[in-house]
């Protein structure tokens, strides 16, 4: 490799992790180069290494994780040979790192501006007066508020979208050569999150600036990126440049990746019989602050709806009023036409049984102790008396139904499951009660991508099979057009728009409806530019990140 | 020259406890099979030494009339004898044989010690897991009625209740069940609360399951770790307290052999250059020492089991 | 900073209704006593005119709300009633030297063991897992597990038969600092070494605990020096817990003070509680407990506010 603009050159990089007392690979051999002024984006799904290789660019290891072998040269050093001084001498001036959550990586102790300006005064880039002033020109250009005044604050006074946009401004202080993005919007909203991308995107083109951009995300990144490689357990998958890539992925690790966005499922006809369950006028509180303001929406059998909205909207604060966790302040929910005590220790065990959920977190939400067998049993043998071997009988059906084979599963604990399987615990869980309606709390989005969709794929055939009543709770569009029949868009406690899926996705919409759709990042590389030009024509009012 | 002579003799005794315990591990980890074999094989060599210290002193309370040479409570011979072949640790103030009291001491000092420990766990985790669990009034007044009787130093708080109630046995096993059981209140409350946020106790609720079944079937498994863990460090805190209470001779009372009263029977020797009278501080050291360095290493096999 | 003040406020109120609690719990545990105090407490030489003369003197033949009224007022006054087993001897003359005894013992533990256990658990935490680590964590462990007493008893037995320092801490009248120091140095060095070991470990817990934060390894990645990332960094927020471990320790020592004081026979507090608890010397005893409650409470409120003033979350509100 010949090339005098090379930043970056990492060859056959192995990289070991601490498991009990031994140490087993991470990465096992990956090579990659960037050019100077160059975008990269690594992409894989958890476990994939990708967040090791970034701090390796870096010469850095976390604790439980050694270098074990390969070469890491920075234009021109060795970072594997250079001492802890040379390598601190390199950090922070001339490669920076972005973490994934800035609420976290500010110190809490200090103001934003004693952070941003260590490191240019340590490395002795520039005077601190210079480096102050230069702040406020990079917070300019990040297009934070108040640029001149917000350096002056501490980390926790600050909204997590600026946070992040300030450690951006950061790691540019001493004008690094290379900046190490590690999944810096994965934490933020739909809305907050075009706006740090398109901040990032602009600095990093201004001061050319080459980047490692690591996500799980393929949407983000082909926007961020002018080059993709795909990672898969530690290993690289394939690489091209970002258009070849999106348009003719070559492995078919790849294609499966491309293909997740793709699952519809086949249109309901509407049989428009009674709700299974409605909501109606409901409004709840928290002590004095009111988190959801007269919500009202049915739910059918055989039929999804998906509750959209971002965090602090209140759609996870209404499963909980339907659950009966949280007692309403006003309205009530209807189980087939009846009204439901508000309180669920007030419910009868039939009331109870026809209304489960299904949890975000499969980890918290199966009992770490108790087997599968107990798990799924549990509510059978409550709710339905089966014993004995009817109640084994019905424990393997279940398993059967959720696709996971009785004999090898049945008798393990949680914690010797995938997460997916884990997930499909939780369903078979919900499903030994027989109900007819189920909450499905984010189910999906801690999954990686094709675990999801073949969550997806399987409560879409159950619900079919068992004339089973959906209520989706998500944050993610694709998940919504993926899967629902009807869609609520909740946005500070109140229900800002409703209906069919084929109407939510046609225009006119509400503005919101419109921000949050405009908002979901596609795979098409332009589509960053586009709407953002789209945005400023239009001057439309951009999200409220106070 | 002194000062050699110890240094010198310290290391003896620690390569010799090393050799032990590394015999003990090998014993232990035959002996044993499956997942404990293996947790054991893999025993740091501190850990070996103190299960076999427990090991050893389980040995020695339970067949103490058979160890023992003499009986607990009687004279046999006059008084302060020295180190002689009859009376291996020389006799009391009262002419009673030592070797034999340490023997005894075993069985009551460690068996009063266990059972209070074992008395405050039972008052404060039933207690800690209800209040976590029920939660609401129930839990405020328990929580700050136990920050008030926190709120005195445990053992001036011991000393007040001695005064007041006297010092037997049982009252001092009282007293101090009590007094502890506010602090296991704390870490089974601290533990629970954690366990009950968690969605698979909220799955549980809605299922409509009933108070008992939520502590015992979906709590309880998931706090028993790190209390067991704690059991060991409350033991070591209550068996060094009740021999405080002894030193100070408001604890067990003679003429039950104890190691504790034993120390200040015999601590006038010690200026006399004897140190017949470290003998059953000692034991009292080792055995903390040993419960410590197993407690030391379960917790940190659960804090490296987490990730 | 009105909020802070408010917060301020509040820890004082809640620390002075602990100590009224506790007050009433330290009065009204002399209410259950089996059977009549007095008489248990005179044993043998009970006759009806010393058990009246008893009962007048603790006052029991008054109402017990009037009694206990009178007993914290006097309290407050430093006036606690007369001694039983020592006759017309007001309890306040017999705490008062020993108070500044104990103090003193406290004090002068206090001041080798907290620079020293700090130092120990920082350097422990920015070693971790190296040799000084285990030894440092391992020692501790051990004199964690060793009774005051038995280090007592070692001291004396490897720095008094040497004669290098007495065994017997008793302080002359009119004695100098100097002198003082001294005479207890074998008590402060066998309180010193117990509380050190408690609170290097937790030290040293507590700054790894916080050097496992992002902001730390942020730190790092910016290109700073291992002790910019300590002093700067991990320090500020290590303000709290740190504050925590000492005042955890420090509250120890009063309850250590007590054994060290017998084995010494040291004048202080903890010598006379003892010697009353074996007299039954109630009024004593109850002075004693309520001038150590008393000084717990004080400690961990002490705690309290330091950690509230270093938390930047309630100095700047947003």
């Amino acid at each position: 490799m010949a090339d005098s603009d090379l930043l970056l050159d990492i060859r056959d990089l192995r990289i070991d992790g601490k498991a009990g007392d031994d140490w087993l690979p991470i990465v096992k051999g990956v090579n990659l180069t960037l050019k100077k002024g160059e975008v990269l984006g690594l992409i894989g799904e958890s476990g994939a290494g990708k967040s090791t290789i970034g701090l390796a660019a870096m010469g850095f290891a976390r604790d439980g994780c050694r270098i074990s072998g390969g070469t890491i040269d920075f234009d021109g050093v060795d970072l594997r040979k250079s001492s802890q001084d040379n390598l601190r001498r390199l950090r922070g001036k001339r490669i920076a790192y972005v973490a994934q959550s800035a609420a976290a990586s500010f110190n809490p102790a200090h103001k934003l501006m004693e952070q941003y300006v260590e490191a240019p005064v340590r490395h002795g880039v520039m005077g601190r007066s210079e480096a102050e002033r230069d702040a406020v020109e990079l917070y300019r250009k990040m297009q934070l508020p108040n640029p001149e005044e917000i350096g002056f604050r501490f980390p926790h006074q600050v909204s997590g979208g600026q946070l992040q946009r300030a450690m951006t401004a950061m790691a540019m202080s001493c004008r690094p050569d290379l900046i190490i993005f590690d999944e810096p919007t994965t934490a933020l909203d739909v809305t907050t999150q075009i706006e740090v991308l398109a901040a990032i995107r602009d600095i990093v083109e201004q001061f050319g600036t080459s980047a490692i951009y690591i996500t799980h995300d393929l949407a983000v990144v082909a926007q961020m990126a002018d080059r993709i490689k795909i990672l898969l357990r530690g290993e690289e998958v394939e690489e091209a440049d970002t258009r070849t890539m999106l348009a003719d992925p070559q492995e078919d690790y790849t294609k499966s990746l491309w293909a997740v966005r793709s699952f519809k499922r086949s249109a309901q006809d509407a049989p428009k019989s009674e709700p299974v369950v409605s909501v109606r006028n409901v409004s709840a509180s928290y002590g004095p602050v009111q988190v959801l303001d007269d919500v009202s929406f049915d739910i059918h059998a055989r039929r999804t709806v998906a509750v959209v909205g971002e965090s602090g909207s209140g759609k996870s604060t209404a499963a909980r009023v339907i659950t009966g966790l949280l007692p309403p302040t006003h309205g009530e929910v209807l189980f087939d036409g009846t009204p439901l005590p508000a309180d669920y220790r007030k419910r009868t065990r039939d009331q109870l049984r026809h209304a489960q959920m299904i949890y975000q977190m499969a980890d918290t939400a199966l009992n770490p102790k108790l087997t599968i067998r107990k798990l799924i049993g549990r509510p059978a043998q409550m709710y339905l008396g089966l014993r004995g071997r009817k109640l084994n009988e019905r424990i393997r059906e279940l398993l059967h139904l959720i696709e996971m084979e009785p004999d090898e599963f049945i008798d393990r604990l949680p914690s010797e499951l995938s997460g997916g399987q884990k997930q499909r615990i939780g369903i078979a869980r919900a499903l030994a009660a027989e109900p007819r309606f189920i909450i499905c709390d984010e189910v999906t989005s801690a999954l990686d991508q094709i675990v999801a969709e073949g969550i997806l794929k399987l409560l879409d055939r159950l619900q079919g099979e068992l004339n089973l009543a959906y209520m989706f709770i998500t944050h993610d569009l694709a998940t919504v057009k993926a899967i629902a029949d009807d869609v609520v868009v909740m946005q500070k406690g109140r229900v800002v728009e409703q209906g069919p899926k084929e109407e939510m996705f046609r225009p006119p919409h509400h503005p919101y409806t419109d921000l949050l759709l405009s908002s979901v990042p596609e795979m098409d590389p332009d589509w960053l530019t586009n709407l953002l030009e789209e945005r400023k024509s239009k001057d439309h009012p951009t999200s409220a990140d106070a | 020259m002194g000062m050699i002579f110890t240094l010198l003799w310290i290391a003896v005794a620690l390569t010799v406890a090393m050799a032990l315990a590394l015999g003990f591990r090998k014993l232990a980890t035959a002996a044993t099979r499956g997942e404990t074999s293996r947790a054991l094989r893999d025993a740091p060599l501190t850990a070996a030494f103190g299960m076999m210290v427990i090991v050893i002193y389980l040995i020695v309370a339970i067949l103490a009339p058979l160890i023992a040479p003499f009986p607990e409570r009687e004279i046999v011979g006059t008084q302060f004898q020295p180190w002689t072949a009859e009376h291996w640790l020389g006799t009391d103030a009262l002419g009673r044989d030592l070797f034999s009291r340490m023997v005894y001491g075993t069985r009551n000092t460690v068996g009063i010690a266990f059972a209070t420990t074992a008395l405050a766990f039972l008052i404060g985790s039933v207690l800690g897991l209800l209040a976590a669990t029920v939660g609401g009034w129930l839990d405020q007044g328990m929580s700050r009625l136990v920050d008030v009787l926190m709120a005195i130093p445990s053992l001036i708080f011991a000393l007040l209740l001695l005064t007041i109630f006297g010092t037997s046995i049982m009252t001092l096993i009282l007293v101090i069940a009590v007094i502890d059981s506010t602090r296991v209140f704390r870490l089974a409350r601290a533990v629970s609360e954690g366990v009950v946020v968690m969605d698979y106790i909220e799955a549980a609720r809605l299922r409509g399951e009933r108070l008992p079944y939520l502590i015992t079937r979906e709590i309880l498994p998931n706090v028993t770790a790190p209390l067991v863990a704690e059991f060991g460090l409350r033991f070591c805190f209550v068996f060094l307290s009740i021999s405080a209470l002894s030193f100070l001779g408001l604890g067990i009372q003679p003429p039950t052999a104890d190691w504790g009263s034993m120390v200040r029977e015999n601590a006038t020797l010690i200026t006399f250059g004897d140190i017949t009278p470290l003998l059953p501080a000692g034991a009292i050291a080792l055995l903390t020492v040993a419960v410590n360095f197993v407690v030391d290493w379960q917790l940190y096999r659960a804090s490296g089991l987490k990730e | 900073m009105t909020l802070v003040l408010r917060m301020i406020a509040q820890r004082l109120a809640l620390g002075l209704l602990t100590l009224f609690v506790v007050s009433l719990l330290i009065f009204g545990a002399t209410e259950l006593l089996p059977g009549d105090f007095a008489e248990a407490v005179l044993g043998q030489a009970a006759t009806p005119e010393t058990v009246a003369a008893i009962r007048r003197e603790l006052g029991l033949d008054q109402p017990l709300v009037l009694r206990y009224v009178d007993w914290l007022w006097g309290a407050v006054q430093f006036d606690f009633g007369s001694s039983l087993a020592q006759r017309n001897r007001a309890v306040s003359d017999l705490i008062a030297t020993r108070l500044g005894n104990t103090l003193f013992l406290a004090l002068y533990a206090a001041a080798m063991a907290v620079p020293l256990a700090l130092t120990l658990g920082i350097l422990a935490a920015l070693w971790r897992n190296s040799l000084f680590d285990r030894v440092a964590n391992s020692s501790a462990l051990s004199a964690i597990s060793f009774p005051e007493f038995f280090v007592a008893y070692i001291l004396i037995y490897i720095l008094a038969q040497g004669g290098w320092f007495p065994s017997m801490a008793r302080l002359p009248a009119g004695a100098d600092l100097g002198e003082k120091l001294y005479r207890a140095f074998l008590p402060a060095l066998t309180l010193t070494l117990v509380v050190t070991a408690h609170m290097m470990r937790m030290t040293r817990a507590a700054i790894i605990n916080l050097l496992a934060s992002p902001y730390i390894e942020m730190a790092r990645l910016k290109g700073m020096r291992p002790s910019r990332v300590i002093v700067h960094h991990a320090l500020p927020n290590a303000i709290a817990p740190i504050v925590n471990v000492i005042a955890i320790n420090l509250a120890y020592l009063i309850t250590g003070v007590v054994v060290v004081e017998v084995v010494f026979v040291y004048p202080g507090l903890g010598q006379l509680m003892v010697d009353s608890v074996s007299r039954r010397d109630i009024p004593v005893v109850q002075a004693v407990a309520l001038i150590f409650a008393a000084a717990y409470v004080l400690l961990n409120l002490t705690a309290d506010v330091i950690s509230t003033l270093s938390n930047p979350r309630l100095m700047h509100r947003k």
